[in-house]
């Protein structure tokens, strides 16, 4: 294979899959992981140790929790007690 | 009161067997508790592997899988408590079961979903950022490397594995008369199966275990005459089983993907 048709296939495979990434992140409504906003036993699975899984948390708004909401709403979520919630797992509301 | 482990096992899996010694209960009945115990664990086994294996339990129908089911987890009972690792000899195990040796492409579906179910289970990675992608010259892009998501899995069979399970799980298309390369990968939650352009496992194989995208084009071309580049890259880009564009300077992150 010379350069120039590899140079072209790159070319090629990158526009396709920017044209199939924009489209599909449409089309999945894009969800993201949101820590921090599910009520006690409502949260979804987290993975890897020492985290909680489904219905597991046992209190609300569980710092370590997270639920699926679409993307771009989680961090603007305004819960009660002036917490808001996160991309990322959180230290607060801990089980004890 | 003690029980020998090895004793509790064989009856657990044979019914033929009596009640272990020394099993006693707080009011009599052992027997009877234990027989019930005994079917849990079979039928609980049993609704394990139909969740694991829908596309085999369609291709055989219901009553042959249950009873195929109840062979395997007699022959191959569970060696970790990670339920979802149960199944994972059924493709050995369908291999030499006699009475599937007329559906020779059974084991090959069946490592098929063992492969999905590794990729639902894998590690989450993000894909390469559109930034990246756009920003990178062609010719820096072929001497990256392209680092394989935890998540991707390979399949390389001498059956039409993608559209068979195609057909059978998604209820689309009719599988072709040739051999397929399949790509499990997921972006979010869901694995997802792709087919693969022919040569397109050894492709990701040389990518996974290090090298350039140059040089690995050029292995893969040189063995297939027909080795599409474009597309089997664009399929890897946008499939999520690229997870990250590296200069060649390091040498970390290498992986084994498997083609057979």
């Amino acid at each position: 294979m010379n350069d120039q048709i590899k140079s072209i296939a790159v070319a090629s495979a990158v526009a396709a899959a920017l044209a199939v990434g924009s489209s599909a992140a449409l089309a999945s409504g894009a969800n993201e992981k949101c820590y921090g906003v599910s009520l006690a036993g409502e949260n979804d699975c987290e993975a890897g140790p020492g985290t909680t899984c489904a219905s597991t948390s046992t209190v609300d708004y569980q710092g370590n929790a997270w639920s699926l909401v679409p993307a771009g709403t989680c961090e603007s979520m305004e819960l009660p007690g002036g917490r808001m919630g996160s991309l990322t797992a959180l230290d607060r509301d801990l089980p004890s | 009161m003690s029980v020998c482990h090895s004793e509790f096992i064989d009856a657990l899996l044979d019914p033929q067997k009596p009640v272990p010694n020394g099993l006693a209960s707080r009011n009599g009945g052992t027997a009877k508790r234990f027989a019930v115990y005994r079917n849990k664990f079979a039928v609980s086994l049993t609704e394990a592997l139909e969740a694991q294996f829908p596309v085999i339990r369609k291709l055989v129908g219901d009553e042959f899988f249950k009873a195929m089911a109840g062979v395997y987890l007699r022959r191959h009972p569970p060696e970790s408590p990670i339920l979802s690792k149960f199944g994972n000899r059924m493709p050995e195990f369908l291999s030499d079961f006699e009475p599937v040796e007329h559906l020779p492409y059974l084991p090959d579906v069946a490592r098929l979903e063992t492969l999905i179910r590794e990729s639902f289970y894998s590690k989450d990675s993000s894909s390469i950022s559109n930034e990246t992608l756009r920003s990178l010259r062609p010719a820096d892009f072929l001497e990256s490397r392209i680092i394989i998501a935890p998540s991707a899995r390979t399949i390389q069979s001498r059956f039409p594995i993608f559209g068979i399970w195609r057909a059978n799980a998604r209820g689309e298309g009719n599988p072709t008369n040739r051999p397929e390369e399949a790509l499990v990968a997921r972006r979010q939650f869901d694995p997802e199966l792709y087919l693969l352009p022919d040569g397109g496992c050894e492709f990701m194989r040389l990518l996974a275990s290090g090298h350039r995208v140059s040089e690995a084009a050029d292995l893969a071309a040189a063995r297939r005459p027909d080795f599409k580049l474009d597309q089997i890259l664009a399929l890897v880009l946008s499939s999520g089983a690229a997870t990250e564009l590296e200069p060649i300077k390091h040498n970390s992150g290498e992986r084994t993907l498997k083609c057979g």
